[in-house]
């Protein structure tokens, strides 16, 4: 049963497990640090599929078929699946899933997916209400590009703060094994707005939402910065990452020591022309689910906290001038449970 | 000696855009209406038209000769039909290059697929 | 969290790195003039050939436009951009890239309703306001007589 611990602050008491993860990645992922954690590595972003749209929707079909394979499952034992995607009204994780028969909850949480949908399949399973859910959200560079950028072969140049649109994605099936990595609570974010309408800025436009986040889980579960291992936003990118250490700092929360963001862990940004990082739901997706999760069960981290962030605007509001709102939803994860 | 005329020039009218880019909000698509407009109103001061007399492609290349190519256009067809003209006279003096980039962007689709960026 | 909206787009720029003028200006600079000088050799070559200057002018653009097609389909265009920025923006080239590279990425959602309407989805504004900057030019030649 799930405790309340303040107003959006949940305790697991289960401590549900991540009984099978895995993640996908596409070319220019396969050529950054994180390559070999990967279950499948992409060497053409097009996958064989005639449109971006589709080849999303591939790769979330790939990286459920194999997180269900990791797991000896097969979609009949999945109660519920918390899924969502970046393109209009989802339709890389409605194709996706088309095929698999299993009952379905569509998100829209921009980048922050994997944490809510990871979120919900927790407190599903945390409560009884699921014996096993599973938690996926992908992105793709291409398919992102044309709808809330350029096309893709126009000639544009990036700015310095703009960021790099991850071809990847992540699932997780949640459930009651008993081992590691156990799900220790959640925290559900509020949607924030400081006021940044640059585009090509999102990191400074979400860093807001995830410091308040951090700071209402902490005051919330008591405990510091220093209490866990990693402390690991979605894709706030170099700005944003600068920008959530400053914001905190100011409330005299220290996190420099143990924060790092899934956009600065799956590209070299030396040599990797992605000026300020990785984004997208599969930014946060594939490294959690391909690096951190592995990392946790091999004992390496005891205690992470992963905080997916999200842009919630769209290119319409933008062309009328309105701000970008942001949102973070946390999840505790750990080695042992409680 | 043109060559070099027209490398400073076009050059310049290209670094002009880009300080643009760096120092203001201005989004590329903002830049070339601005290039264009700005183009016809200087063609219609009469001060285009000298540039391009002095460095030939490197004032008519850029989207500010396309502008000056608008007022020329324009400025002839009243000439020669009044009041009609300030309707047809635009468009006709600009009719080449518009067509050519349909025609050239409607074959290069035809036959090419977009791909992934690198 | 107390802050006010100034406060943190303040505090956002500060964390923002700054586009690299001393690169970016320069850049721009030597692609775009190179572009004209390329024009400047096309305009030379089709006046010896025989042309009129204005028909030399217009076969050129319609060389450059060809050319600028071409390295667009060959996913070439884009890459040169990146570093050149406004220097491959601002000539005639960038105009016809920002009508292909549109009519191309959107030909998968057919050739009416994708390639063809959205053709000038970049580019169209150009066309609009040039166009009704020269029907106002032309309205105030012909009410001040001016021809």
């Amino acid at each position: 049963m799930s405790q309340k611990i303040n107003r959006s602050t949940l305790k697991l008491s289960s401590s549900p497990s991540l009984i099978s993860y895995a993640a996908v990645a596409g070319k220019k992922e396969s050529e950054g640090p994180l390559a070999s954690y990967f279950d499948i590595l992409y060497q053409d972003n097009g996958i064989g599929q005639e449109t971006w749209e589709k080849a999303e929707s591939m790769m979330q079909k790939d990286v459920s078929a194999k997180a269900l394979d990791k797991g000896n499952l097969s979609a009949g034992d999945i109660d519920f699946v918390f899924a969502g995607d970046l393109l209009n009204q989802c339709v890389g994780t409605h194709y996706g899933l088309r095929e698999l028969g299993i009952p379905f909850l569509g998100l829209y949480g921009a980048c922050s997916t994997m944490a809510e949908s990871l979120c919900l399949a927790s407190i599903f399973t945390d409560n009884g209400l699921a014996e096993k859910a599973m938690a996926m959200t992908s992105s793709h560079f291409c398919a992102s590009e044309r709808q809330f950028r350029f096309p893709l072969e126009y000639g544009g140049q990036r700015t310095p703060t703009a960021q790099w649109t991850v071809t990847g994605a992540g699932c997780t099936i949640v459930g009651h094994s008993g081992t590691p990595p156990y799900v220790k609570g959640v925290s559900i974010g509020k949607i924030t707005d400081f006021g940044i309408t640059d585009i090509n800025n999102m990191g400074a436009a979400m860093a807001p939402a995830a410091a308040d986040t951090l700071k209402t889980f902490l005051n919330a579960t008591g405990t510091a910065p220093t209490d866990y291992d990693l402390i690991l936003t979605g894709d706030l990118g170099k700005v944003g990452s600068e920008l959530l250490c400053e914001l905190l700092e100011k409330e005299n929360i220290e996190i420099r020591s143990v924060h790092n963001d899934c956009g600065l862990l799956i590209y070299d940004l030396k040599s990797q022309d992605v000026h300020a990082g990785g984004s997208g739901c599969g930014c946060g997706a594939s490294v959690l689910c391909g690096y951190v999760l592995d990392k946790i069960k091999q004992g390496v981290y005891h205690d992470v906290l992963f905080m997916a962030t999200g842009a919630l605007m769209s290119p319409l509001t933008v062309q009328q001038g309105e701000t970008i709102p942001g949102i973070a939803h946390l999840v505790h994860l750990s080695d042992t449970p409680w | 000696m043109d060559y070099l005329k027209a490398f400073l020039v076009g050059g310049a009218i290209c670094a002009i855009g880009q300080i643009l880019i760096d120092y203001t909000k201005m989004t590329p698509a903002r830049i070339l209406v601005s290039f264009v407009v700005a183009g016809v109103l200087l063609g219609a001061l009469g001060l285009y038209q000298p540039l391009v007399d002095f460095a030939g492609a490197g004032a008519s290349v850029p989207l500010t000769g396309f502008g000056n190519l608008l007022a020329k256009g324009v400025q002839e067809a009243v000439q020669e039909k009044g009041l009609l003209g300030a309707l047809t006279g635009g468009l006709t003096s600009a009719a080449g290059g518009v067509t050519a980039s349909i025609l050239f962007g409607f074959l290069v689709a035809l036959i090419f697929r977009p791909g992934d960026k690198a | 969290m107390k802050m006010t909206q100034q406060d943190y787009q303040h505090m956002s720029d500060l964390a923002s790195p700054k586009t690299k003028s001393y690169q970016t200006i320069p850049m721009a600079f030597l692609i775009g003039g190179l572009i004209c000088t390329i024009g400047q050799a096309l305009t030379n070559l089709y006046t010896h050939l025989g042309l009129s200057e204005k028909d030399a002018a217009l076969t050129t653009s319609i060389s450059l436009i060809f050319l600028s097609a071409l390295l667009t389909g060959l996913k070439v265009y884009d890459n040169i951009a990146k570093y050149a920025g406004a220097g491959t923006l601002v000539p005639i080239t960038g105009f016809a890239n920002a009508v292909v590279s549109p009519a191309l990425e959107f030909k998968s959602e057919g050739y009416v309703l994708g390639l063809g309407a959205k053709m000038f989805i970049i580019a169209g504004p150009v066309i609009v306001y040039g166009t009704l900057a020269s029907v106002l030019y032309g309205l105030i030649l012909f009410l001040f007589k001016l021809y």
